[in-house]
């Protein structure tokens, strides 16, 4: 091993790091705030990524339509919802607004040349298609058990992400794909070459972490949501409602997934199927930050980028079990240092 | 009253068809992955089951299609489903070889002949007692490794860096290629292996490198075949590549692009069918399907397919036979049919031609591969 070896070796490890800290950091958001481990983070980064290449494959994503029938659904269960209530059948403005917004992305990207799009528009496109995604699969799925201990809402989750590898597999394909680079400059930095792309992700990834960083500590919205994951009980007496706080974090996560996705597409091939390891990793992250620290969750799945570069270079058979069994001594001194606390009661 | 005599006369219809002489129908199980990890090689062979033949003399043929969803576990209970309620007479699959692996010792213990379209030698070599009842319609691994070796060889190429994937598929093609390398003086620099779903391949690649061999093996079924390429290609390695039958479809094209330029591979036929001279005896048989199949699917079919149709080839050369001893649905018929598969000669079929011997149940010779090189983003035979 030799300098440049160590560079270039650093260099991945440090560009799949970034993309990992930044679903640590969506994960570590979602449980906070909602006590949801929100495993189909991975399919976000899967959908975002699949979806722009089906774009640039000239086809119309079929994604919008899960849009749809998401929105179709949200929007009975408004009129049940509100027929109890009132005991008229009426659609509430905002799921008119939801499910019309659903149908018209779906008309328009079946009507757009979308493979003809510039590339900015294809990405604005995806977020627009998948991200919604987010808020509402918690509104679906997780807001009618909010109350509900963390194992029942991990199972949740366990089971939305299964559903959502299969609809993945029926919506993208079996067929990996990759999407084309955004950009391609040749750069040179004395022996190492580090790819344009890959220096695209760390510098969006650390511009994101400070952006994000700075919204929880100065906008309302962002104090909101660390007051509910501080002390949940004590916000919604504040005035916080719940509902807004877990909606507006299924958005960032949403957000943050699809970001990711797009961002390391051009570099990998994606299949319907990898979010689960991906999402993993940024997980093993967040537990190095015990759940709770950020800084420390954002550094820790750098640290996995890092072991992951280095560990297939040494011993390539066993590099999931190196980056995994480092999950144990973390998890020892993290027990060592931590009381029990008991699980809140609501 | 009426509704009564309804039902009683439905019921007795319905008795009366269970009742009939089983002779009229053969019942074939066919389990594939097509969902899950596998479904990239599952998806086509699900496909090609309705373009399996009907009708076999005068039996007309029953599949039963399961779906695996690319796990083991699920594969062996839909063998014990298939056998013990279905009472099937054969099975065609399953697509994986982990799943085969574990379906074997079933197909022994209930008798049935079993048609595996996977990729991996182990699941007939080393014959044995559980393995006789397994056949298996892909060409074995050293065959694919013997013509990439010949061709090593020929140009004069004295070192390779073997990269495979962390699965039987990529373990065996090591044990296989390492053997055959040594045999004809190859040295093998650096062994690598990697997951299908790794989003970078950048330190195995740099440890390739840096062992500079002359070429470079690439062992991974499918789209996965492509990321060690990209990357060896983008650190800059200017020596040849070599793949597998595993990386023989579509989509390596598409994804590699200019990158996967020159890449020389072993496989069969198919992809190169236009080139191939009509004298190929499987050419014909190759055309006749890809021709069915996209007229079905509408789009052409990976290799993985045309595995799931040779099996039903061999079962419609075999089953005539085996129908001479005992009537579907017996284990005699059974044990019929996979003596009659065993001793299956000079059959045709899309990806060259089966000779079945007690010692060789895959049967393939050297008709049953071609070289094939990528030329102006295109498979191309090399000559």
């Amino acid at each position: 091993m030799n300098l440049q070896i160590l560079l270039i070796l650093a260099q991945d490890g440090v560009t799949n790091g970034a993309v990992y800290a930044l679903l640590a950091l969506s994960i570590l958001l979602a449980f906070s705030v909602t006590r949801v481990l929100f495993i189909p983070q991975g399919e976000f980064v899967v959908y975002g990524a699949l979806t722009m290449a089906s774009m640039q494959g000239g086809k119309p994503p079929l994604v919008a339509w899960l849009l749809v029938a998401f929105s179709l659904v949200e929007a009975v269960a408004n009129l049940a919802a509100r027929y109890r209530r009132t005991r008229r059948w009426r659609l509430s403005r905002v799921a008119a607004a939801q499910l019309g917004y659903a149908v018209v992305l779906a008309v328009l990207v079946r009507v757009l040349p979308v493979s003809h799009l510039p590339v900015l528009a294809q990405v604005l496109l995806t977020f627009a298609l998948i991200v919604p995604l987010g808020p509402q699969m918690y509104r679906l799925f997780y807001q009618p058990l909010a109350g509900s201990s963390v194992l029942v809402l991990m199972m949740v989750s366990i089971a939305l992400h299964m559903a959502l590898v299969g609809l993945g597999l029926l919506m993208f394909g079996p067929e990996g794909q990759r999407i084309e680079p955004f950009v391609d400059v040749p750069l040179q930095f004395g022996a190492i070459n580090p790819g344009s792309q890959a220096l695209l992700i760390v510098l969006v990834s650390a511009v994101l972490m400070i952006a994000m960083q700075q919204i929880f500590a100065r906008t309302v919205y962002g104090k909101a949501l660390r007051a509910v994951a501080f002390n949940r009980l004590g916000a919604r007496l504040m005035g916080i409602s719940p509902a807004f706080a877990g909606n507006a974090t299924f958005f960032v996560a949403a957000c943050l997934g699809v970001l990711s996705g797009i961002l390391i597409a051009p570099l990998t091939t994606l299949y319907f199927d990898s979010g689960f390891l991906i999402s993993l990793k940024g997980f093993v992250g967040s537990i190095i930050g015990g759940l709770v620290s950020y800084p420390v969750a954002a550094l820790g799945a750098l640290l996995v980028g890092l072991i992951e570069a280095f560990s297939a270079f040494w011993a390539s058979p066993y590099k999931e079990i190196i980056v995994f069994t480092l999950l144990i001594p973390v998890l020892w001194w993290r027990s060592l240092k931590s009381r029990h606390i008991e699980e809140e009661e609501e | 009253m009426l509704l009564k005599s309804i039902s009683m006369t439905a019921l007795v219809a319905a008795l009366a068809v269970c009742a009939l002489p089983a002779s009229a129908q053969l019942k074939i199980g066919v389990i594939t992955s097509s969902t899950g990890s596998g479904a990239l090689v599952g998806i086509p062979q699900k496909n090609t089951v309705p373009l399996l033949p009907a009708k076999i003399g005068d039996l007309s043929v029953e599949y039963l299609s399961l779906d695996d969803a690319s796990d083991p576990t699920a594969a062996v209970t839909a063998f014990k489903k298939l056998v013990s309620e279905q009472n099937v007479d054969a099975v065609i699959g399953p697509t994986g070889s982990p799943a085969a692996m574990g379906v074997i010792q079933f197909a022994a213990q209930s008798g049935t002949p079993m048609l595996a379209p996977t990729g991996s030698a182990a699941v007939v070599l080393p014959m044995n007692d559980q393995k006789r009842w397994v056949f298996k319609t892909t060409q074995n691994d050293d065959l694919i490794a013997k013509a990439l070796v010949d061709h090593m060889t020929k140009t004069g190429i004295r070192t390779v860096g073997f990269i495979g994937l962390n699965d039987p598929f990529g373990e065996n093609w090591y044990r296989v290629f390492s053997g055959l390398a040594q045999q004809h003086h190859i040295r093998i620099t650096d062994s690598e292996r990697y997951q299908r779903t790794d989003s970078s391949v950048t330190g195995q690649a740099l440890k390739l490198l840096a062992s500079r061999p002359d070429a470079v093996l690439i062992a991974a079924p499918g789209g996965a075949s492509i990321l060690p390429e990209t990357t060896l290609y983008d650190l800059g390695y200017k020596g040849r590549f070599y793949q597998t039958h595993g990386a023989a479809l579509p989509d390596f094209l598409k994804l590699g692009g200019r990158k996967v330029e020159g890449t020389v591979l072993a496989a069969s036929l198919m992809l190169v069918l236009p080139e191939i001279a009509d004298s190929n005896p499987s050419k014909q048989v190759a055309t006749r399907y890809i021709d069915a199949y996209r007229k079905l699917n509408g789009s052409t079919p990976a290799t993985f397919g045309a595995n799931v149709y040779d099996a039903g080839l061999l079962l419609e050369h075999a089953v005539p036979i085996a129908e001479k001893t005992a009537r579907p649905g017996t284990p005699q018929f059974r044990s019929a049919l996979r003596d009659a598969l065993e001793n299956t000669h000079d059959l045709v079929g899309t990806q060259g031609v089966y000779n079945m011997t007690p010692a060789d149940h895959s049967g393939f010779d050297e008709r049953g591969r071609v070289l094939i090189t990528v030329k102006d983003g295109n498979w191309a035979l090399v000559k």
